[in-house]
């Protein structure tokens, strides 16, 4: 695993996981830091990664292991180290997005999304708008309607 | 219904709470015991939107808890009692007139000075003589962060080196 790997892997609780695919490409800019339970940010970016080769564009951290003051510290270095303002998690009650919020007043420029889906990435991953706010609320747009029930 | 956990966990309201154990015990109520949340409109709101809408929350001291402890425990729904440290629940407990039985370790994370016992508890001397005195108080006490884990014993939960 290279070392440019394990630095897309911000936490103390689990082990790095691969991202990119091709250590010859020179690294992407991080454009979205991805923070949630368990594997989950790592599961869902090497899925980007996967169907889209943009999986360098996010920067994965677990909240596995740390307290509300670590994730929040973790996420703190995350934004100072990859530059990003869009953070994505997973659950609106988990204990990222409550850091993320908590920190959100003294970073009024950070934008979070909460709730995520692979297609909400995915959208993100493929887009260019270069206003983040555009970025993110049409990324949120495609998760969403990308839900169905079928056979229901 | 009773009150069916007083649970010492870090995080306070997050998705072990609101959802590993908000779902399956039907959750109606949170009760958040913290002094400085108590003081602070700002936090309240936050852990508020945390909050799904099926479920109220309510914030106190840990003298306004213990003073209102008789009441909700009499509430129709099912409610769980959150504390972020140690101390805080000891503190409850002793204010409590033996009203709360059991206490729930269901996060203590890494910081400087503690050692690692299971997998989400980490504690420092002091915080474990903190959890000797609340069980002196006739209190069982034991550690179980999702309902599906075994609760792990006090004794055992001490004596554990494996991090497991």
């Amino acid at each position: 695993m290279s070392s440019d790997t394990c630095k897309r892997m911000m936490s103390d609780g689990d082990a790095c996981v691969n991202t990119t695919t091709d250590t010859d490409v020179a690294p992407a800019t991080i454009r979205a830091i991805v923070a949630g339970h368990g594997s989950f940010a790592s599961g869902i970016i090497s899925a980007v990664e996967q169907i889209t080769g943009k999986g360098a564009s996010f920067l994965a951290m677990s909240n596995t292991g740390l307290g509300l003051d670590d994730i929040q510290e973790t996420l703190a270095r995350a934004l100072d180290h990859s530059g990003a303002h869009v953070i994505f998690t997973d659950l609106p009650a988990g204990s990222c997005t409550m850091a993320v919020r908590r920190m959100m007043r003294a970073r009024p420029g950070v934008l979070l999304v909460t709730g995520i889906n692979l297609s909400t990435l995915l959208d993100f991953a493929m887009q260019d708008a270069s206003d983040p706010v555009v970025a993110v609320n049409a990324a949120l747009e495609r998760g969403r309607v990308s839900m169905a029930v079928y056979g229901a | 219904m009773p009150i069916a956990l007083y649970r010492i966990d870090d995080r306070l309201i997050h998705g072990q709470v609101v959802v590993g154990w908000g779902q399956p015990l039907e959750l109606g109520f949170l009760v958040l015991v913290d002094d400085e949340v108590a003081a602070s409109e700002w936090e309240q709101e936050l852990y508020r939107m945390g909050v799904p809408p099926e479920m109220s929350v309510q914030f106190y001291t840990v003298t306004d808890a213990a003073a209102h402890l008789p009441e909700l425990q009499k509430r129709p729904e099912t409610g769980i009692v959150l504390v972020g440290d140690i101390g805080t629940m000891r503190r409850l407990v002793e204010q409590s007139d033996g009203r709360i039985r059991a206490v729930n370790v269901g996060g203590v994370h890494h910081a400087a000075g503690r050692v690692q016992r299971l997998r989400f508890v980490f504690l420092t001397p002091a915080e474990e003589q903190g959890l000797r005195d609340i069980a002196a108080l006739g209190v069982d006490v034991s550690a179980q962060d999702v309902p599906s884990a075994r609760p792990v014993p006090l004794g055992e939960l001490l004596a554990s080196t494996t991090g497991t």
